[in-house]
């Protein structure tokens, strides 16, 4: 199950994740890690040493901001946003899992809010 | 000169002013943008997901509309500019993602990327030329000074962006000069404005922008300038005393004396 799981996460993101010589850059790149409970760094580790179920119920899957700051400054081109977004797709493509829904939306509206939010919104955390 | 033009969902609504100024001004400087007859919303996000076509199919059909007519496509937008970008990058150097799309949209002849895209900045830059753009303007914002905000999505990742350099940009500051105005440097001018994650975190996105705003203004910015209507919003909504934020078409409109009333 796991090495199925393994093999998905490389394969949606096309990640080849033993390119990765941990030198840390995406996580000191990152504008959002300390809202992470796993940094970028770690990502490619733990899918690498199996560690999936982890990083399906992290919440930092959501705050990934896909700035392709990492994207940008690995040094090896690792691309760890790449692995994020495949974990986050790993969970909501599953029924039931959306992470947002579309009731949820008009209580979060204000006057100038651009319809580029809601759209990316309903992109990143919802099937 | 003639382009195809791709405006996208937010500058028919609470971006208006970005697409409005851009048109005027193109007027002044010598081109047209043609509105492309049919759009669809980009999707806002580029899928970087190696397995998702549907999601690619709406810049697809974009890009080969241009084809058609046999013209660049422009952009205003930096989101819809990165997705069609990267989308169009797909599509020439992806021969899985290409295959799987013309197959999809049974296109013939098949679509392969040959569309150029072109943000409306690249526009000014590679095509009219800054020079041509200063000779141009009417109303110099003379000692004004501007902090160019870049965000992420124009620059990142410059493999597939082609924009500018990614950690040492400078379209947005030549533009300012070619306006009359003076550029501010600020070291957080691509750094992320906290995006869509202000949806459901407000708090979040709030941490990102202020840090944005606060360094901007140390460096001595009155105010900034940006491409990205969501950048705009969380640059002013989401924080506390921070500069004005403008769309980079206002102050060319403004500069080039046809501002809409």
């Amino acid at each position: 199950m796991e090495q199925n799981m393994m093999d998905t996460i490389a394969r949606i993101s096309g990640v080849n994740l033993r390119r990765c010589m941990r030198c840390g850059k995406c996580t000191a790149s990152c504008p959002a890690f300390d809202e992470m409970e796993y940094h970028p760094h770690q990502f490619v580790s733990m899918v690498e040493n199996g560690r999936i179920d982890e990083l399906l119920a992290s919440q930092g899957i959501y705050t990934c901001l896909s700035c392709f700051a990492c994207v940008e400054r690995c040094p090896r081109n690792v691309e760890p946003a790449k692995l994020i977004e495949a974990v986050r797709l790993a969970v909501i493509r599953k029924q039931g899992e959306n992470h947002l829904h579309a009731e949820q939306i008009p209580a979060m509206l204000d006057d100038e809010l651009p319809q580029q939010a809601i759209v990316s919104a309903f992109r990143k955390y919802k099937r | 000169m003639k382009f195809q033009y791709f405006p996208g969902c937010t500058l028919k609504t609470k971006g208006v002013r970005l697409d409005a100024c851009a048109r005027t001004a193109a007027l002044a400087l010598g081109f047209t943008l043609e509105e492309l007859p049919e759009w669809q919303c980009c999707g806002a996000v580029y899928p970087m997901a190696r397995d998702e076509i549907a999601t690619r199919l709406s810049s697809v059909r974009a890009l080969m509309a241009a084809r058609e007519v046999g013209e660049p496509l422009v952009t205003l937008c930096s989101a819809c500019h990165h997705v069609i970008k990267r989308v169009n990058g797909d599509m020439k150097h992806d021969a899985d993602i290409r295959a799987k799309v013309n197959n999809y949209l049974k296109l013939d002849p098949p679509y392969a990327g040959e569309t150029e895209v072109l943000h409306y900045l690249e526009v000014l830059r590679d095509k009219i030329g800054w020079e041509n753009v200063k000779a141009a303007v009417k109303n110099p914002l003379t000692g004004v000074k501007i902090g160019a905000y870049y965000g992420c999505l124009l620059l990142r990742p410059s493999r597939e962006m082609c924009f500018d350099d990614p950690e040492n940009p400078s379209i947005l500051e030549d533009f300012i000069r070619a306006i009359g105005a003076e550029p501010v440097y600020y070291g957080l001018r691509n750094e992320c404005c906290g995006g869509y994650t202000t949806i459901e975190n407000r708090q979040y996105a709030h941490k990102q922008a202020q840090r944005i705003a606060d360094n901007a203004k140390t460096a001595g910015a009155e105010c900034l300038i940006t491409a990205c209507p969501l950048c705009l919003y969380n640059l002013t909504q989401n924080t506390d005393g921070g500069l004005p934020v403008r769309y980079f078409t206002e102050l060319l409109a403004q500069a080039l004396g046809v501002e809409e009333a």
